[in-house]
């Protein structure tokens, strides 16, 4: 299939979740569910992952400024716009696309080959609207939780780093951590977080909805669904950046 | 009753099913039967509108369901049960919660008369123990009995059911089919069922269509197709020698006994 036939299946998909809810409180239950399984399910290794990124950031940057002329605080100041800029949104996504990519495509692939997405559309139910928005509409709400916590985290293991391996002191840290911030920064970084959101569940959702055979092509799917949301998620930083920087 | 007219069904190049007409009638097992690839399912699947037909319609008591947008379909649907092969629970949803799930999400009762509904559907199907065990937990016999009380829950009007046997053991077969007779009469419904289990066909079998290569060859009902001339038809229901055979003693044991009633008549004159 040509990538225009994938990109007008996508967009059918995405207009044929927008029907009026059969029962609101059974979307509203849906929507909790999913909030909790993929914000709460994703905490543990978005923590790690965040922490030790602000950690070896502080590590790196020290290691490559050699110039006595700069002063350490600058290390702080480095950090800080890495982590917000990049770290915490493009890299946690690509990780949560493989966590959350992959399980939204093999949950949903194999729905779909068990039948029980028919069974959805037998009841009278939009298995769309049921089955992908609540997931979607979940990632809106809680990457860019995630993504905030994931800020903190890495400046917090940044300074944690610095004090440990005694490159600066936290008190030096906080001064470069405070020196001509950004607030636009965070913007930015919130509006990938919103982006990158959108990719890594819409695009395995799709993967999943459309997979037809068995545990072969759920495989298959999922893999795919990784894959390009990985891709598309750079591509749309790069894009992001050309036009917000 | 459910009038099929013209039906065509293709996928690519593919015709997999050609200009089937019949009517399934109210308060009736329908059987449609056929081997494997004859294009039940499709037909099936076309009726209920998982599939759209390329031609023909579908008539439910008169409205055309292939002209009904998709608000008019969804209430439709709302009156059409359905047991899938392979049940279609939902793996994350205890027996209850599969079967309390349409009630939840269509039902304006209260919480005891929908909880009083599901404890009634699973007392039907006999699986009242089973309440919060997870579909991996329980055997395929009683998954398919969860499916039909999920299916019937909503109190529909047409229950359809894709190879209810399938994967069953023939005693378990047995009660499915006994089952599905009985909700049928109960609730007067009609029922349409997918199968090539040769049982359920002579158990519960009030109307049947045999498709071949995705035409309809046969139509008939159980008391008719064991002395059907259709050759095809012969084929696919005696298909093994001990069938052929049970059927040749069958007929000799019919022949005598009317052998036997003409010669006590000749003898009571």
């Amino acid at each position: 299939m040509s990538f225009f036939t994938h990109f007008g299946k996508f967009i059918l998909m995405i207009k044929g979740m927008f029907t009026r809810p059969e029962n609101y409180r059974m979307y509203w239950k849906e929507l909790m569910h999913q909030c909790a399984e993929l914000g709460i399910g994703s905490l543990g290794i978005v923590a790690i992952i965040s922490v030790f990124i602000g950690a070896v950031s502080t590590v790196q940057t020290a290691y490559q400024l050699v110039s006595p002329l700069i002063p350490m605080s600058t290390i702080a100041q480095i950090v800080r716009d890495t982590v917000i800029l990049e770290f915490s949104t493009t890299l946690t996504c690509i990780v949560l696309a493989g966590v959350i990519g992959s399980k939204i495509a093999s949950e949903l692939g194999n729905m779909r080959v068990s039948e029980q997405i028919d069974a959805l559309e037998i009841m009278g139910i939009n298995a769309k609207a049921y089955l992908i928005m609540p997931k979607i509409l979940a990632a809106l709400i809680v990457i860019p939780m995630l993504v905030i916590i994931s800020m903190g985290l890495g400046i917090w293991g940044g300074r944690f780093a610095g004090q440990a391996a005694h490159i600066l002191s936290t008190e030096t840290f906080d001064r470069g951590l405070l020196y001509a911030f950004k607030p636009y920064n965070v913007t930015f970084a919130l509006t990938k977080a919103y982006t990158f959101s959108f990719i890594l569940t819409g695009i395995p959702a799709y993967y999943g909805y459309h997979v037809q055979g068995g545990a072969l092509e759920i495989g298959r799917a999922s893999t795919a669904a990784v894959v390009t949301s990985c891709i598309m998620i750079l591509l749309a930083d790069y894009v992001l950046a050309a036009i917000m920087l | 009753m459910i009038e099929i007219r013209n039906i065509k069904k293709g996928f690519n190049d593919r015709t997999v099913i050609t200009d089937v007409s019949a009517i399934l009638e109210p308060g009736k097992c329908n059987l449609i039967i056929g081997s494997s690839g004859s294009g039940k399912t499709v037909l099936m699947k076309c009726i209920v509108g998982l599939f759209e037909p390329d031609e023909g319609s579908i008539l439910y008591d008169g409205q055309d369901f292939t002209k009904m947008n998709e608000e008019e379909k969804k209430l439709m649907r709302q009156q059409i049960g359905m047991l899938f092969q392979g049940s279609a629970l939902f793996d994350s949803k205890t027996v209850e919660q599969n079967v309390m799930f349409p009630l939840e999400m269509f039902s304006k009762s209260t919480s005891a008369e929908k909880q009083k509904r599901v404890d009634e559907v699973l007392d039907r199907v006999q699986l009242r123990e089973a309440h919060k065990k997870y579909p991996a937990e329980i055997s395929g016999g009683m998954k398919k009995r969860v499916g039909i009380a999920r299916a019937i829950v909503l109190n529909p009007k047409y229950l359809f059911c894709d190879e209810p046997n399938s994967g069953l053991d023939p005693q378990t077969s047995l009660v499915i089919d006994k089952l599905i007779r009985e909700i049928t009469t109960d609730f007067k419904i009609t029922t349409v069922v997918n199968t090539h289990d040769m049982n359920s066909v002579m158990e519960i079998g009030d109307k049947i269509i045999y498709m071949y290569q995705g035409r309809k060859e046969w139509e008939g009902n159980n008391k008719e197709i064991i002395f059907s001339k259709n050759e095809l038809l012969n084929k696919f229901i005696f298909a093994s020698d001990f069938l052929q055979d049970a059927k040749d003693m069958r007929m000799l044991e019919m022949k005598g006994k009317i052998d036997n009633d003409r010669n006590m008549d000749d003898l009571l004159k």
